[in-house]
């Protein structure tokens, strides 16, 4: 008997559309939306997160303006933001920040007669050091065998190490 | 009753402390054997009281007892029972008593696990602990007793804060201060032995293991403190220079120069000084770490409330006890002999040249913490130093030191040449190399940095194989007469194979950071029901956010589904929640961990209705940099169960050691 | 001599623990104003008349010829309501002309507040959006600032005023600024 039957052919479509709602619920991961992002220029917003992450927050206990929740660091944010996307450079939105609250809002600090010796001291005290050591050891070589004590009980000398020590025959 | 015992319990142990800090040195000193032999018995005492105080603390948090200041301020009836256990050294009163247990339990075992010292070094030792442990008793006593009551009691307690309502706080602070405590046995070592005037190398291959044991513990520690950061602080970052982290590392930094300065000390018997020198900067730089942490001189998330009159004790505690012992250096270090000889080229210089290293490395990282306050003092402004800075001036120091890492192990005591070092180092070189410049390429990112950090990963990983080669390589000429390679593999001194592990430990480190730190990839997204992003692969689908109810806070789930190549990956369920005593929100952040990288994944705020901005990273071998730190801390502790550390009962190690040499095969 | 030598690390620890020591004394989280001794920077923001946000509006260069103090309030800050009556106090002693700069607020809350504890301003500037206050280096209210009769900014103070502040430092200070010449 063909669906002519009223009953029947509704019954049908009622069933054929509970199996396409089926369908299309078993499938509707592949029909959900792409998620936008959040911002509408990633681009921008690694920017912003990024100089973001070279200014304090100065309402929190050391964190920067990136990490911070505070009110503050989400205006500050905004701040840099709405710069960056004016064209500004990262140079001007640190100067921006620095006119404002002073170098104590920079993590990193600027170059300055004051900070000479902060951003140049540790290379120069690594040279020091290395160069210290070299000259130390020279001074040492030259004094005398006797100034020196005799190698351990345990030190083997032929071998070049405790004998314990595995990198004996070499 | 109970505060009160345990405040009793602390007075009692300051008459102790005082007795044992004074009646054994003076005994070493005059030669009085029968009052040296009270160093051990008055350490036992030592420590039961101060368990006794700090077990009637811990009571006081469990039972809920308001009356007590310290738990009023920091528990809350509805906190966890495991919480309330840790609430009690959360506060600046109670990790005061956790530092205290530390120091009279790490005197207690200088005293049972030193069978073989000589008696006027054993009490020496115990005594500079005793005072040691004198001046924090006192600390505790005058400035910072965790028994006041408080009157009236209050109904509730304020609540302990809730980051640190986590298993870390668990086991971060304990692991750290037996690091830094750990460290006042070498102090004290180093202290007894300038003033007994027997700087030898005895005296040094007793203070190894006690130094390894603690240094493995501190960088436990250390790992663990950045580990609970990256999964609980939500901003995916897992180390932020702050200063109250600084203080840590500078301690780590020169106890890892001190343990191979010991090397040195131990057998060859040169720069003792040096040596001792290390001992006090270690211990020195833990209770600089602790004024930095209490005296609100810096700004640091992780400080204790400030208070001036603390910080000023404190003071004069560092004056005193770094003041006495590196004066007593400076009076006693001149004579100290200068060892055996050895070349320009040598295994020594490798590990000076390690130790002038750690000690810049040092230096840079006080210079940093310390430069705000110095120009601050001088009128000179006000500056901050942060990650920019320490990153800069850090990462090259130790790229120059991962170079020696590599060389040092495959060089000879004594003296070497270039060309035979250089032979056994260009295996190593050629692979660090290829691998680096492959790995960078492979991830899909070749960045000058990545290359560099990748090459020191690989460079000290190939020197670790360079180095197990020649331990067990066949010798030339002795073949047919050798035991076969696995047997020699297993006959590997611990030590050696410690060493190796340790070192390792360092390579996975430095690849875990370099691979993060270059591949690490962020993406923020608004999402709804359904909505669903790809991440490196990895696609990520928002299903709900629901209500839930925790034991005293209230949240926010989400849940993520994660699906990868069309197979099922993980679900995720970060949080968003409200403490309901201390009412701040918190984010807790949902993470996937594989060895290949880490999903993180943070609710960020409602932006609209049901939709949520979510924040999600793929963080590629993350895992490894504390995997490795767990890999350098394994390697010290099993080099200290090397056979040189377990010598007899009745013999002493010199004995030992040479009965030792004299039965170990010719190889 | 070779042992002097010996002597660095001690004299290095003393100059440390000196540092430390001065360190004490000082306050890490405290944040010097670069304004100090600059024009202060320039605003037009409207003022705040009895619930709404207002139509008038305010600039900088209205302000100019006249020593003012500045105030930086909000209804939301408990502090704020401490140093109240000590704002109240100097407004009545007609020291100098102050001024108020509503933070962050809402123009409703804010009137309230003044309707409440007395209003002692001259006009108060409403800074909805924080803004203003970011350009004038504000970080956290209450703030104070006074402002010289060329426009320069001559003294800033973070955290509620106090008796002492008032009396040692606001008060020579605007004796300076008001003398004439």
């Amino acid at each position: 008997m063909l669906l002519a039957d009223r009953t029947c052919r509704w019954t049908g479509l009622a069933l054929l559309a509970a199996c396409m709602l089926v369908l299309a619920v078993a499938v509707a991961p592949a029909w959900a939306r792409e998620a936008a992002p959040a911002s509408a220029d990633p681009a921008l917003e690694a920017r912003v997160m990024r100089l973001s992450n070279e200014l304090r927050c100065l309402v929190c206990q050391n964190e920067t303006i990136a990490a911070s929740h505070a009110d503050l660091a989400v205006d500050l944010r905004n701040q840099v933001r709405e710069m960056l996307r004016e064209g500004k450079s990262e140079a001007d939105v640190l100067r921006y920040m620095t006119d404002r609250y002073g170098d104590f809002v920079l993590y990193r600090p600027p170059l300055k007669s004051t900070t000479v010796v902060l951003w140049y001291g540790p290379a120069a005290l690594l040279v020091l050091g290395l160069a210290g050591l070299w000259w130390m050891l020279l001074r040492r070589n030259r004094l005398a065998a006797d100034q020196f004590e005799p190698d351990e009980p345990a030190f083997d000398p032929a071998h070049g190490a405790q004998a314990d020590d595995p990198q004996s025959k070499r | 009753m109970i505060a009160e015992l345990g405040h009793f319990a602390l007075w009692l142990a300051v008459g102790v402390a005082l007795v044992l800090g004074v009646v054994p040195l003076v005994g070493a000193q005059r030669g009085r054997s029968d009052w040296m032999r009270m160093a051990r018995p008055a350490t036992r005492v030592l420590l039961a009281l101060i368990l006794l105080a700090f077990a009637c603390l811990i009571v006081s948090f469990v039972r809920n007892d308001f009356s007590v200041l310290n738990v009023a301020s920091h528990s809350n009836s509805a906190l966890p029972l495991m919480y309330r256990i840790a609430a009690s050294w959360g506060s600046h009163e109670g990790s005061l008593m956790l530092w205290l247990l530390m120091q009279a339990g790490w005197a207690w075992a200088v005293a049972v696990f030193s069978r073989n010292l000589p008696l006027p070094m054993l009490a020496r030792t115990l005594a500079v602990m005793g005072l040691l442990t004198l001046s924090f008793l006192l600390f505790v006593l005058l400035t910072s007793n965790p028994f006041d009551r408080l009157f009236p009691v209050p109904v509730d307690g304020r609540d302990l804060n809730p980051q640190l309502q986590d298993p870390g706080m668990i086991f971060h602070p304990p692991m750290l201060y037996m690091g830094y405590v750990g460290f006042s046995v070498a102090f004290a070592f180093a202290v007894a032995a300038l003033i007994g005037g027997n700087l030898d190398a005895q005296w040094a291959r007793w203070m190894r293991p006690w130094t390894t044991v603690a240094w493995a513990f501190l960088t436990f520690g250390i790992a663990l403190g950045s580990w609970w950061a990256y999964y609980e602080l939500g901003w995916g970052g897992w180390w932020f220079w702050d200063a109250v982290e600084n203080a840590s590392f500078m301690p780590w930094l020169v106890g890892t120069a001190l343990i191979h300065s010991l090397a040195v000390s131990e057998k060859r018997g040169s720069f003792k000084s040096w040596t001792v020198l290390l001992a006090i900067m270690a211990y020195s730089l833990s209770l600089l770490g602790t004024f930095l942490v209490r005296s609100g001189v810096i700004t640091s998330v992780h400080s204790f409330a400030s208070d001036p009159a603390r910080g000023q004790f404190i003071l004069i505690m560092l004056a005193i006890t770094v003041g006495a012992a590196l004066s007593l250096f400076a009076w006693r270090a001149p004579s100290v002999g200068l060892g055996a000889r050895f070349e320009m080229l040598s295994r020594e210089t490798m590990l000076l040249a390690n130790n002038v290293l750690l000690v810049v490395a040092t230096a840079a990282v006080m210079l940093g913490t310390l430069y705000p306050l110095i120009l601050d003092a001088l009128g000179l402004g006000k500056i901050s130093v942060g990650a920019p800075y320490f990153d800069a001036v850090f990462v090259p120091i130790m790229a120059v030191l991962v170079f020696f890492m590599g060389v040092g192990p495959l060089s000879r005591w004594k003296s070497d040449t270039m060309p035979a070092l250089s032979r056994r180092l260009r295996w190593a070189a050629g692979v660090t190399v290829i691998s680096a410049l492959l790995s960078a390429w492979m991830g899909g990112k070749l960045t000058f940095m990545s290359v560099v950090g990748l090459m020191m990963a690989f460079w000290i990983a190939a020197s670790v194989a360079a180095d197990l080669w020649e331990r067990i390589k066949p010798l030339k000429g002795m073949a047919g007469m050798q035991a076969p390679w696995w047997q020699r593999l297993r006959q590997l001194p611990r030590a050696g194979v410690g060493m190796m592990l340790a070192h390792l430990g360092v390579a996975l480190f430095c690849f875990g950071v370099t691979m993060v730190g270059t591949y690490d990839i962020e993406k923020d997204v608004a999402m709804s029901p359904g909505d669903s992003t790809t991440v490196s692969g990895y696609t990520f689908t928002y299903l709900s956010a629901k209500p839930v109810q925790g034991p005293n806070y209230e949240a926010i789930r989400g849940h993520l589904s994660v699906v990868r190549d069309g197979k099922p990956v993980t679900e995720l369920y970060p949080e968003k929640r409200v403490y309901r005593v201390q009412r701040n929100p918190m984010t807790e952040a949902a993470i996937y961990t594989r060895v290949r990288g880490d999903l993180y994944v943070q609710m960020g705020e409602v932006i609209k209705g049901e939709t949520w901005l979510v924040r999600i990273w793929v963080k590629p071998f993350v895992s490894w940099i504390w995997f490795g730190c767990l890999v350098m801390g394994l390697g010290g502790i099993l080099a200290i169960t090397d056979r040189r550390y377990r010598a007899k009962a009745g013999v002493s190690v010199s004995e030992g050691a040479a009965a030792l040499a004299g039965a170990a095969p010719v190889r | 001599m070779k042992s002097l030598r010996f002597l660095i690390p001690l004299a290095l620890f003393a100059a440390v623990a000196v540092f430390l020591g001065l360190g004490l004394g000082l306050n890490p989280s405290e944040v010097p104003s670069p304004l100090i001794g600059k024009p202060a920077p320039a605003f037009a923001l409207p003022v705040l008349a009895d619930g709404a946000g207002g139509s008038q509006a305010l600039r900088r260069e209205d302000l100019l010829g006249k020593v003012w103090m500045l105030n930086v309030w909000a209804s939301w800050c408990a502090p704020c309501r401490e140093e109240h009556p000590l704002v109240i106090d100097i407004a009545q002693r007609k020291l100098v002309a102050v001024y108020g700069l509503n933070y962050k607020d809402k123009p409703a809350a804010a009137t309230q507040w003044l309707r409440q504890l007395g209003n002692p301003y001259t006009a108060t500037l409403v800074d909805a959006d924080g803004r203003a206050g970011i350009d004038f280096g504000v970080y956290g209210v209450p703030e104070t600032f006074i402002i010289d009769r060329q426009g320069i900014v001559r003294f800033k103070h973070v955290g509620p005023l106090n008796a002492g502040v008032v009396r040692d430092k606001i008060e020579p200070l605007l004796k300076t600024l008001n003398a004439p010449g």
